[in-house]
């Protein structure tokens, strides 16, 4: 009996000791949630979602994103897209470069909700099923790359450069390509393979 | 970036029912994107002017519009730009690469900020970034400093080609401002000197929309030529730009513009050049004069002095190749 009241009694402090720190821990971090709330509102904006409508490689897409969203990263992170790559996110190396109505263009640079309605073609929308574009076959056959990190954005460059109608020599190639930077140095190869599909 | 509403104008009205302190417009959005990115740029409106103001070209009887929307591309494409202002598709064609010029704009690419290193970089102090902040670069790297027109308070230059050209073929920029009244800036008085408030790129009012660019007629024809000097043969900004037009006739220079990139907080004409070579042969000795004279007037910065040479060759280049240009032409 003594043994089982000493229990109870201790069972009691505990559960009064335990709960109130309970309660006070419960307590605590909304006050604390609140006014981190109070100074969120008042010193940050809240971030903005807008819906956004387009085509990626011939599929239409209904998406939600935040207003800051680049193209690139709503193709990378949003639709897991990801061979359009992200070297300096500032507009100098084109390895994001993407068709935007059939035009390359630069996908950091552009804010998703510009992209209201326009037709996107990303480096996965080039084959034909299993069959490469002829512009890939003849990245593969000039070695047109090294580490392969600038080389989704040189081929859609590239692509863009011979519908331009830019490659009627290998000078002019190189300024038509010049925004497309290599750190692998593999630009011979890139200039060959880019003559060899204008032919 | 700092999150931000969008809106998207459809008509200038709608553009000014949306604007405050703390809103920005947006067109290619190249440098803007790029400038808020790094904090510098942190606007809580994003207004899209794409379907509010014009993206076409329009032939007048005493000239060309571009609108406002026009990008890069589409004027270096125009057929009557390149027949009666090859100059302009020469500048555009010489700047940044064929994938940034599909987004450029024609108002955007007035009203981009300086490439100066120390305004893109929040920990060295600015006063065009941050008013009376001071000036990393008075006593910093200077290749991309100007050599004339600066000030104590900032040696910055406007990084465009395109304006260049522009301001040779003294252009007008067409201005609505937010009462909607309209007005229309010669070309030259558009940008301005940094002086006492380097914050200040230009002189368009606050929130006032770019509507477009005219350029008037000329009788240059091909007898024009850009030549500018940068550290890659290839999408880099300028370090010294030189636009030349000339007009000869019975064997004498009747009209001639001469502009430079690279060298001041505006796009810089040469009048004094410009007024020595008038009425004189187009020879490489007045060339060489003409030359001279423009570099007796430039002020560089101790660490850019080497920028006065490459001006001067630039300057003599330009004009020979105006020459050249003709008979290709
Ligand atoms: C890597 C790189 C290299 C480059 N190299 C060169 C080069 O060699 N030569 C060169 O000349 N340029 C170069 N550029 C700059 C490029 O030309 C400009 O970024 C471009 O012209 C800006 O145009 P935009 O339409 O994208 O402007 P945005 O970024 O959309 O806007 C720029 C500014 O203009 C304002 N604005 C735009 N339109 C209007 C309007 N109608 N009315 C009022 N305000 C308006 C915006 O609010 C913003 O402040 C380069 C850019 C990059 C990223
Ligand atoms: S030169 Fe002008 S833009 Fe560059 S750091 Fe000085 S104030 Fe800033
Ligand atoms: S990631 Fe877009 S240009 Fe480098
Ligand atoms: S292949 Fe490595 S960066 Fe081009």
């Amino acid at each position: 009996m003594s043994h089982s009241k000493n229990e109870n009694t201790f069972s009691r402090r505990f559960f009064i000791k335990t709960s109130s720190a309970f309660t006070a821990l419960a307590l605590v971090p909304h006050s604390i949630k609140a006014f981190y709330n109070d100074i969120k509102e008042t010193y940050f904006t809240k971030k903005v979602v807008l819906p956004i409508y387009l085509k990626i490689n011939g599929k239409d897409y209904n998406l939600n994103a935040d207003s800051r969203t680049t193209l690139l990263d709503l193709l990378r992170e949003n639709l897991n897209l990801t061979g359009t790559k992200k070297g300096c996110d500032h507009g100098q190396c084109g390895a994001c470069t993407v068709h935007i109505n059939g035009q390359r263009a630069l996908s950091c640079l552009s804010l998703a909700a510009m992209m209201q309605g326009k037709e996107i073609t990303t480096i996965e929308g080039l084959a034909n099923g299993d069959n490469l574009h002829p512009m890939q076959e003849a990245f593969l056959e000039h070695d047109g790359y090294q580490c392969g990190y600038c080389t989704p954005g040189q081929i859609m460059s590239a692509v863009a450069c011979v519908n331009e109608g830019h490659t009627k020599s290998i000078e002019e190639i190189k300024e038509y390509m010049s925004g497309n930077i290599c750190r692998c140095g593999a630009y011979n190869g890139i200039t060959n393979a880019i003559k060899s599909v204008a032919k | 970036m700092k999150p931000f509403e969008f809106h998207r104008a459809i008509n200038s009205d709608d553009v000014f029912k949306h604007i405050s302190t703390t809103s920005k417009y947006i067109a290619g959005g190249t440098n803007l994107l790029d400038l808020m990115k790094k904090h510098i740029h942190e606007p809580n409106t994003i207004i899209d002017l794409n379907s509010a103001l014009s993206n076409t070209i329009e032939q007048k009887n005493d000239g060309i519009f571009l609108g406002a929307m026009t990008t890069n591309t589409k004027v270096t494409e125009n057929t009557i730009v390149n027949k009666n202002f090859p100059l302009v598709s020469k500048a555009i064609l010489a700047g940044a690469s064929p994938q940034i010029r599909n987004m450029a704009t024609t108002s955007g690419n007035l009203l981009q900020r300086t490439r100066c290193p120390y305004f893109y970089d929040t920990n060295i102090p600015c006063n065009k970034r941050k008013s009376n902040s001071g000036c990393g670069a008075l006593n910093g790297h200077q290749r991309m400093a100007g050599i004339v027109g600066t000030s104590q308070n900032c040696v910055a230059v406007h990084p465009s080609d395109f304006c260049v050209a522009l301001a040779a073929l003294d252009a007008e920029v067409f201005i609505t401002k937010t009462d909607s009244t309209t007005e229309k800036i010669p070309f030259k008085d558009f940008h301005r000197l940094p002086e006492n408030n380097p914050e200040k790129d230009n002189n368009l009012s606050d929130n006032a929309i770019i509507t477009g660019v005219f350029i008037p007629n000329n009788n240059f024809g091909n007898t024009v030529s850009y030549v500018k000097i940068r550290e890659r043969d290839s999408y880099a900004f300028a370090l010294v730009s030189v636009a030349a037009a000339l007009e000869i006739k019975d064997d004498k220079i009747k009209k001639v513009r001469l502009a430079s990139g690279g060298v001041a907080h505006k796009p810089w004409r040469w009048f004094e050049a410009e007024k020595f070579l008038k009425n004189k042969k187009a020879s490489r000795d007045n060339f060489i004069k003409a030359a001279e004279l423009i570099v007796s007037k430039t002020k560089p910065l101790p660490n850019n002095t080497f920028k006065v040479t490459l001006l001067k060759g630039a300057v003599e280049t330009a004009l020979m190749q105006c020459l050249t240009n003709t008979s290709n032409g």
